[in-house]
This record gives structure tokens, C-alpha cells and sequence, in this order.
């Protein structure tokens, strides 16, 4: 399921200094839901594009707020965030969904529409970004090939396995070629066999030049993939107070 | 483009599931539309009839004259002379005892009786009745002229009344639908709150997500205004057909060319008034959201 896919085409990587260009840039972000306790603090990290990042940490480290707040679902309640190299902080709710149709997101609950067609989940992004009926079919067919669901377009999400419906769910993802691919415990539903084949396609996408983003306690899967980065959340601050960027650790013996 | 909601794609009507004209939005529209349309019919009804009647009585007067009876003819000729009055219609000795029976009996036809006369006439606009006044008195000093106009004030007031009273309740029906709307809108916002927040997440725009349910709900606004706009316009048609009371009560009440050109455009109007109510529903639920 991660070989035929060809349609995205690889964007420059690095800036004039062969730096890696910044995808995200974090500065002294916070976040708190309405009068609670912070739930991010002071978060300072930049993603670089085309790169691939685990996001770990415990449960209620704050991982799915991060990636909210990657997402565009979530303002920060203080500090900035460049998206794309634009300050989307405070920008107004209009201005966002140009750049939310550049990000593609993979829930760990799928949240495909139930009474539409694998196809039609899959043809959302193409359909809101405005491409006509005859520019969906073939990228929508080709991408329900890619993860191997070619023969299940016309089924509904409840007649899915939780398998299938993970696939539809990153066919849907990344049909619009996103710059920025965020998945929350895409690996949570599914079995070991399943979590490794999700793997070996988002580097696939990786390959392809779409920056990663996956939250997960799933070590293997950490270990799986050389050359990744890690990005470590307790009690949501970062981990290394510097908020430099490790690579996983060495699997041992 | 404006009515560009009207036109979306079948695979965005599939956002929304199999649930078109079902839930309560039809029925009530139905409901108030049907109320409007028999509403707006008698006060177009009233005002057509206030409106004639008006007219007709503008420039009529009558002329009184206490025992008089023994004058109609000269009186009669007197004001066909006069200058500014058009027609003169004298209500004949034999009637007026007609009319004088209904109070007195057969003392009515007594040759004793005092009968007074009366004289309907017309005049031109502008005609001057103070002249023509005193030209009668020149015959009868006791003459007394009144203007129809005066008399029937009372009831041309009331239907008037009436007339205002039936806009000003198809202006509140209208207003009661366009709450209902706000109501189904929200109650569609609400059924499909999962499916707007993925559209949302991955880049639809709100105008976008309100023109799936503008649509929705304008076309389940049409099918009730105008199913209640044509079991209205039933009930009209048989009470026209069926019922002379109307006529006699208002001397032939009807409605004119205009009046059913308005009538049909009704359920037009209360759909375009629900499809905008919904746009703005919708507009403003999403933009509680992020």
C-alpha cells in the first residue's frame, strides 16, 4: 500500500543557508482551557519542513493540545506560532482554513463522516478546495489504491474494519498533498501488523516531502524509524528546557 | 454570486445525509404560511373594498328636508340645475314609507305622516356645496346637506383598522417563521455538529458549510410555504365560490389583479425570507467556533 502513490511532488527543504526551512516556530507558547491551569507552558521548538517528529510524552502530557495547536483547532492562550512562515496566532478565523487545507490531520477516533461513502471522506479536502467532480475521481481512486482500499470506495465507515477506516482516514489526510502531516495515536486502533504498514507509509509521505508530526507512547514504532526526531512533553512543558530536538535513543539489547 | 447556494454539488448535499424535508421545518412553515396567505387575502380584501367604497361615496351627497316630501320634485330639479352636480337620484314618497314602516307599522302609510324627503346627487371634484346648498334652502329653508363620506367614516375607519391589524399579523407570522427557521437552523447545526467540525478542520470555509444549509433549509421553507400557500389559496377559492356573505357584508368584496400577483408571490417571499434568516443563523452559530 506504500508504493504506488507518486502524485506528490517533493518541495524544497532547506532555506538559502541550507538550513532546513521552519514548517512551525514556537515562541514561549502557552495554552489553558478556559480559566484551568495551563495545560502547555512555554513551549519553544521550531519543525523543520520535511522532517519526521515523534511526539511523546504520558497521558495528559499534553500532546493532543500540541497538536491542536498545530492543527489550527486551537488558539494559544499566549506566545506565538509561524505556520508556513506566517503568524497565525491571532490571525482572524477567516484567514485560517487557506492554511488548514495545507495541513492534513489523522485522528486516533478517524472522524470519518458516517453516512458518507470511503470515496466522498476521502474526496472532502479536494471537493472544499474547490476542485471540480472531474479533478476528484481519478486522485480519490488512486489514492483508495495507495492504502489498498480500492474495492471498498463505495463502503461506509460503519461497514469498515477499524483498520480500513484508518486508511480512508490518511487517504484523506494527505489526498491534498499537505505540507504538514499531524496523526494522534494513528496507531492506537490498530494491530501490530497494521501499525507497522501505517508506518512505512508515512515515511513514505516523508520521502515525498510532507513534514510528520505523529503523537504516540508506541516505542516500536519510535525505534521503527530511523533518523526521526522526538519531541518530549511532561506536564506540558518540553522536556529538554533548551528545546533542542532529539533524536530516539539507541534500542537496547 | 448571490443565489449561488441554490447550485451546490451533489456530493455536498451528501454532507448533510438523507434527511431533507423531514423534522418539523416544513410542517410549520406550511402552518404559517397558510395562515398568511387567508390573512393577507381579507386585508387585501378590506382594503380593496375600504378602498372602493371610498371612492364611491367621495363625492356623494344627500340632501334632507323634514316634511319635505311635498317638494321632491322641485328640489329634484333644483340640484339638477345647480352647478357642479353630475346626477341626482331621489328616493321616491312611496319608498321613503316603505322604510318609515319598519318603525311605525301601518301608521307609516298615513297621508297625516310628515314624510321627509331625501336626495341622493353627485358632484364634481371641487364643486362648491355651500352653493348648492343655498339654492335648496331658497325652496326648503330647512334643507340640510351631508356628505356620505361623514357617515360611513365609522366603518370605512374600521375596515381600515382591520386592514392594518391583517399586515401587521402577516408581518408577525412572518417573523414567527423566521424564528422557526433560526430554530430548525440551530437544530441542524446541532445534528451535524461532528460533520462541521471536520469540514472546518480540514480547510472548508463557513460560507462554504452555510451554503449546504442555507440550501437545505430554504428548500424545506419552499416546500411548506408553498404547499400552505395552495391549500390557502383553496380555502379562498371556496369561500368565493361558496360563501356570498362576504359580498353582501362589503358590497362585493374581491381582490384585483395586483392583490393575487402578491398573493402568489408570498411563498416566495417567506422562502427568501427563511433562506436569508437561515444564512444568517448559520453565519453566526459558525463563527462561535474557531
Amino acid at each position: 500500500m506504500d508504493g504506488a502513490w507518486q502524485g506528490a511532488a517533493p518541495w524544497p527543504r532547506r532555506g538559502e543557508a541550507g538550513k532546513l526551512a521552519a514548517i512551525a516556530e514556537f515562541d514561549s507558547v502557552g495554552l489553558r482551557y478556559g480559566t484551568g491551569a495551563e495545560v502547555l507552558r512555554d513551549l519553544d521548538f521550531r519543525l523543520g519542513e520535511g522532517s519526521f517528529y515523534f511526539l511523546t510524552g504520558p497521558s495528559g502530557a499534553g500532546k493532543t493540545s500540541l497538536l491542536k495547536l498545530l492543527y489550527l483547532a486551537q488558539r494559544p492562550t499566549r506566545g506565538r506560532i509561524r505556520l508556513f512562515g506566517e503568524e497565525l496566532s491571532e490571525a482572524p478565523r477567516e484567514d485560517l482554513p487557506p492554511f488548514r487545507r495545507r495541513i492534513g490531520v489523522v485522528f486516533q477516533d478517524f472522524r470519518l463522516i458516517r453516512h458518507l461513502s470511503a470515496f466522498d471522506n476521502v474526496a472532502l479536502p479536494l471537493r472544499v478546495a474547490g476542485a471540480r467532480e472531474e479533478e476528484v475521481e481519478g486522485p480519490v481512486r488512486e489514492m483508495l489504491a495507495w492504502v489498498g482500499l480500492a474495492d471498498r470506495a463505495s463502503a461506509r465507515p460503519p461497514t469498515l474494519s477499524g483498520g480500513e477506516q484508518q486508511r480512508v482516514a490518511i487517504a484523506r489526510a494527505v489526498i491534498n498533498r499537505p505540507q504538514l502531516l499531524v496523526a494522534d495515536e494513528p496507531t492506537g486502533n490498530v494491530d501490530a501488523e497494521m501499525a507497522q504498514r501505517l508506518l512505512h507509509l508515512f515515511t513514505a509521505l516523508n520521502r515525498l516531502g510532507t513534514t510528520v508530526v505523529v503523537a504516540t507512547h508506541d516505542v516500536g514504532l519510535i525505534r521503527a524509524t530511523p533518523g526521526a526526531e522526538l519531541i518530549r512533553l511532561e506536564s506540558g512543558g518540553l522536556v529538554d528546557p533548551t528545546g533542542s530536538l532529539r533524536n530516539p535513543p539507541p534500542e537496547r539489547g | 454570486m448571490m443565489l449561488g447556494w441554490l447550485f451546490v454539488s451533489p456530493a455536498d448535499r451528501r454532507l448533510l445525509g438523507a434527511s431533507r424535508f423531514r423534522g418539523p421545518t416544513p410542517w410549520v412553515i406550511a402552518i404559517m404560511s397558510f395562515s398568511i396567505m387567508i390573512i393577507a387575502a381579507t386585508g387585501l380584501a378590506l382594503a380593496d373594498t375600504a378602498g372602493s367604497l371610498s371612492r364611491a361615496i367621495e363625492a356623494r351627497y344627500a340632501l334632507e328636508v323634514p316634511d319635505g316630501g311635498k317638494n321632491l320634485e322641485a328640489l329634484v330639479s333644483t340640484l339638477k340645475s345647480a352647478p357642479g352636480v353630475t346626477a341626482v337620484e331621489a328616493v321616491s314618497q312611496s319608498e321613503m314609507r316603505r322604510l318609515l314602516g319598519r318603525w311605525l307599522g301601518p301608521a307609516a302609510a298615513s297621508a297625516d305622516l310628515p314624510v321627509p324627503a331625501l336626495v341622493n346627487f353627485d358632484t364634481r371634484p371641487g364643486a362648491d356645496i355651500g352653493a348648492i346648498q343655498q339654492r335648496v334652502r331658497s325652496i326648503a329653508p330647512a334643507a340640510r346637506i351631508s356628505a356620505h363620506r361623514d357617515r360611513v367614516a365609522p366603518l370605512l375607519g374600521s375596515m381600515r383598522a382591520l386592514q392594518w391589524l391583517a399586515f401587521g399579523l402577516v408581518l408577525l407570522l412572518s417573523a414567527a417563521a423566521a424564528a422557526a427557521v433560526v430554530l430548525a437552523a440551530r437544530g441542524a447545526l446541532d445534528t451535524h455538529r461532528f460533520t462541521i467540525e471536520v469540514m472546518h478542520g480540514i480547510g472548508a470555509t463557513d460560507l462554504q458549510l452555510t451554503h449546504i444549509f442555507q440550501r437545505k433549509i430554504a428548500l424545506d421553507a419552499l416546500l411548506g410555504s408553498v404547499a400552505g400557500a395552495l391549500a390557502g389559496a383553496l380555502v379562498l377559492i371556496l369561500l368565493a365560490s361558496g360563501a356570498s356573505f362576504v359580498g353582501e357584508l362589503t358590497g362585493g368584496a374581491s381582490l384585483s389583479g395586483v392583490d393575487f400577483l402578491l398573493l402568489l408571490l408570498l411563498p416566495f417571499a417567506l422562502t427568501a425570507l427563511a433562506a436569508w434568516v437561515a444564512r444568517m443563523a448559520v453565519l453566526a452559530a459558525l463563527r462561535e467556533n474557531l
